[in-house]
């Protein structure tokens, strides 16, 4: 029972905007740090001796002018050049043992979801500039569902694991997915299938960003991955695989954003909306961000986004559609129906 | 010394149309590396100024002094031109100019063949910057990665100017490459076997090996990207079925050993500088020799470290990661033997051994970021992170650019007949000594705390502001270094001390003639009896070849 308050304590000590790689939260994180430490060691070892020896050689044999004798030449030895090969060969060996140990513990096959296995399964989709989630089982149970930018998990417990499994796929071309704190990255190819697992036992918000470079707003696209307790995780699910909800006083702007080409690219479960080439925004409300993680979701926000998105992320697929002040008002109060 | 004063009498007797004539046609070796590296030069200065404006964006979180396609552009243009046009052609036209001088040779073996080498690299580097033109230069990245490079996602002609300048300058380094093998093989002085040819000469022998048969495979990438754009084939556009990861092969395929194309010439430049800054022979001749060949055998077998993160099995990992660590065997016996030639020596600091011991310490440090990259799960994290931009510009320029700047300092006096500025050259040095560890050390820390390469902004709150700052501080100390540089060969050209033919006290073939050498470059072809010929000319009591 101490874990909950133990896990708050260590999330308060690392705030999200802390993504270094030596802050790890996740077992393959950790192993990679120590693995990492064990090297750091030996080529901060290499580079004290090698340099000495160096600096050394620098300072004990520099001569301010030559007195025209040549010193004794040398010009090799077997004995010596075999030591120095043998050397970092057998440093090479270590290295190679404990890399094979460490790959083998953070590469892990994807399991078969099964009922009971606490696991969940997310098949993430890189978008330019966007991440698209398509949550497929959660312990054992089909899900179904697509959101956008924000991918939520469930956090684990000493000796209650609750691994997510995500099948890397793009939409168009070469992405990377990559949250520091939960392990290093893995691409997302077009045309093949990967796969990364994620678990922590600290809940709270991590931050990545892509790290392949995919055009113009490669720096933008943001990751989110937001931990929480198994029970919230639950409620979570349930609300987002939930269809639209219907809100009668906002009909006027759902009139207008059917009446646009909103639809083309978007889709709303549960209504006509079906496109599929942007954020699905069935339960727009319930992310905190808009634009990939850049900015927060607040009215204001996504007022500027709709009336303009390229001035806020410029190049992205989204045009300005130019709106009426009074349509611009109408579709916003449908989109802040959406929760 | 007559023919020092040659260059200001052809242009009175010649006037400057007929000065432009003799450059634009000229087949001598000694002419076209000169035509090289001043090349190199300018294209050096130019993408300098893009990576400035790169640093001059990124100083500041969310600062739009560039649009992010500007910025896109920007890296792509800064990457290829330093690979394609400034590292490879220098490097080629140093070796252009003295391995023919080292062996003992007239010329190059094909003369013609070497100046159509040059023309085409120039060609393909103004291709590669016409895109320009179209309206914006392609924004791809210097890897290109499929499908970036399809029609779908880069509509303009740009990145169909870039895949041909990149074809057209690759052609011309392997009519290069081929050329010195032919030449270090077939033309070398009667007596020099190929275990007595000097250091620098045998790097150019393997580097040429790796030329040919690195640059053929990214032709053919490059030939198909060209497919895809122009005439629908698909082989990377993975909407119809092409595939994004073989690109990333074979263009790894191509540039990993592009790495060593880069940096082996370098360690044979300080082979021949520490040595004789140090008076004595190179240590373990023999091993430095097995060594060069084993590096370039073993760099054609790990380009996939560089795809670490692309998904591959455990089991290829591990291969990558194994071969790429191996890599380093050879690499330490090299750094061992450099650190014997100076023990016990009598070393003299001057321009080309400072460069030459900047080599030292930043290419072993590099090295050792190499090492931690190798290691396949620290790569997971490190991949694509600037980490990676901090260790290979450590390589690059601690190991290329230091190295470069030894050979040049040491040879020019015998290309110009006259002496650097030690002054500037020492000014020179330690200000790219500083600029560069200021610029390139804090990547290492901001690509650790999670910034990834080719962002053209970030967010204020990561923590990464600092480092950034400090690297946009080391890039404007780089830039009066390479200015001094550029001073130094100028005013050195017109009025620096005369050099005689041997102003290093030094013991290869090249110093025995005069300097500039004629072009005909030794009345005599002599004969070599060991690896330090002007050795054994000097010390006739005790020559070389009584111990090799």
């Amino acid at each position: 029972m101490a874990f909950p308050a133990q896990a708050a304590i260590l999330a308060d000590c690392v705030a999200p905007e802390n993504l270094s790689i030596f802050q790890p939260a996740s077992p393959a994180g950790e192993s990679i740090v120590s693995l990492s430490m064990l090297v750091l060691a030996i080529t901060g070892g290499i580079l004290v001796v090698v340099g000495s020896v160096l600096l050394y050689c620098v300072f004990r044999f520099r001569v301010s002018s030559s007195d025209g004798k040549e010193p004794p030449q040398v010009y090799g030895s077997v004995p010596i050049e075999v030591a120095w090969t043998a050397a970092p060969a057998m440093i090479v060996f270590i290295l190679v043992l404990v890399t094979t140990r460490t790959l083998w513990e953070v590469k892990i096959p994807e399991p078969q979801p099964a009922t009971g296995d606490n696991t969940l399964f997310v098949t993430v989709v890189g978008r330019q500039w966007w991440w698209e989630y398509r949550y497929d089982y959660y312990n054992g149970r089909q899900l179904g569902f697509t959101t956008a930018n924000e991918l939520h998990m469930p956090v684990s417990a000493a000796g209650e694991p609750r691994r997510v499994y995500l099948k890397l796929k793009s939409a168009d071309v070469c992405h990377s997915f990559w949250v520091p704190r939960l392990g290093g990255k893995t691409d997302l190819i077009p045309g093949r299938v990967n796969t990364m697992w994620l678990q922590t036992e600290t809940p709270g918000l991590y931050l990545g960003q892509c790290a392949e470079y995919c055009g113009t707003q490669h720096a933008n696209m943001l990751l989110n991955v937001i931990v929480e307790s198994p029970e919230d995780f639950d409620r979570w699910l349930e609300q987002e695989s939930a269809p639209a909800l219907v809100n009668e006083t906002v009909h006027r702007g759902r009139e207008t954003f059917f009446r646009l080409s909103c639809v083309n690219c978007h889709a709303i479960r549960g209504t006509s909306a079906r496109g599929t080439y942007a954020p699905d925004l069935t339960h727009l409300m319930s992310r905190q961000t808009l634009a990939s993680g850049q900015i927060p979701n607040t009215r204001d926000n996504l007022r500027k986004w709709i009336h303009d998105p390229q001035a806020i992320k410029p190049g992205n697929l989204m045009p300005a559609f130019g709106l009426a002040e009074r349509e611009l008002d109408d579709v916003l109060s449908y989109l802040e129906s959406l929760r | 010394m007559a023919i020092a004063e040659q260059q200001p009498d052809a242009v009175a007797t010649l006037g400057w149309t007929g000065v432009l004539h003799e450059w634009t046609t000229t087949v001598d070796h000694k002419k076209i590396g000169i035509l090289y590296v001043l090349m190199s030069l300018v294209f050096l200065v130019v993408a300098g100024l893009e990576a400035i404006l790169m640093r001059c964006q990124l100083l500041v979180p969310r600062n739009d002094f560039l649009p992010p396609n500007t910025f896109n552009q920007l890296f792509t243009m800064h990457g290829t031109t330093m690979v394609f046009f400034v590292g490879m052609p220098i490097l080629i036209g140093v070796g252009n100019y003295l391995v023919p001088l080292m062996i003992g040779a007239r010329d190059m073996a094909f003369p013609r063949m070497n100046a159509l080498g040059f023309w085409a690299t120039l060609f393909g580097g103004i291709l590669v910057y016409s895109s320009y033109a179209t309206g914006g230069a392609p924004a791809i990245g210097w890897f290109a990665y499929a499908p970036l490079t399809e029609r779908t996602f880069a509509r303009s002609a740009a990145t169909d100017l870039w895949a041909l300048g990149l074809l057209v300058s690759g052609i011309g380094t392997l009519t290069s490459g081929i050329n010195f093998i032919a030449t270090i093989l077939g033309m070398r002085a009667p007596g020099m076997t190929l275990r007595k040819i000097p250091f620098f000469p045998w790097t150019m022998l393997w580097t040429s090996v790796q030329i040919v048969f690195a640059i053929p495979p990214l032709t053919a990438a490059l030939i198909m990207v060209l497919l895809d754009r122009n005439l629908g084939a698909h082989f990377f556009d993975t909407q119809n079925g092409g595939s994004a990861y073989l690109w990333q092969h074979l263009f790894w395929f191509f540039g990993h050993p592009e790495v060593y194309i880069l940096v082996l010439p370098a360690f044979g430049m300080v082979s021949e500088v520490i040595p004789v800054f140090s008076r004595k022979v190179l240590f373990g001749y023999e091993f430095m020799a097995a060594a060069t060949a084993a590096i370039a055998f073993i760099s054609m077998g790990v380009w996939a470290h560089h795809m670490f993160a692309v998904g591959m099995s455990k089991t290829l990992d591990l291969y990558f990661a194994a071969a790429s660590l191996l890599v380093s065997i050879p690499t330490g016996i090299k750094f061992f033997n450099w650190l014997a030639t100076m023990y016990g020596g009598k070393i003299r600091f001057a321009s080309p051994m400072l460069f030459a011991f900047g080599f030292l310490s930043m290419f072993l440090i590099g090295g050792l970021t190499g090492i931690m990259l190798a290691i396949a799960p620290f790569n997971f994290q490190l991949s694509d992170s600037y980490f990676v931009v901090g260790h290979f510009h450590w390589v690059l320029i601690g190991g290329t650019l230091f190295g470069l700047f030894s050979g040049l300092h040491y040879w020019y006096p015998k290309v110009t007949g006259r002496m650097l500025s030690e002054r500037l050259a020492q000014w020179q040095f330690w200000l790219l000594l500083i600029g560069f560890m200021l610029t390139f050390g804090p990547m290492h820390i901001s690509g650790v705390l999670g910034m990834p390469r080719r962002i053209y902004t970030y967010d204020a709150n990561r923590g990464w502001e600092f480092w950034n700052q400090i690297t946009t501080l080391g890039a404007l100390i780089q830039v009066p270094s390479y200015a001094l540089f550029v001073i130094n060969i100028t005013w050195s050209y017109f009025k620096g001390k005369p050099a005689g033919d041997d102003p290093w006290n030094a013991w290869t073939l090249e110093w025995a003639t005069t300097s500039p050498p004629p072009s005909y470059n030794f009345e005599e072809i002599p004969h070599v009896r060991s690896r330090r010929p002007l050795w054994d000319l000097k010390y006739p009591d005790d020559p070389d070849w009584k111990y090799e």
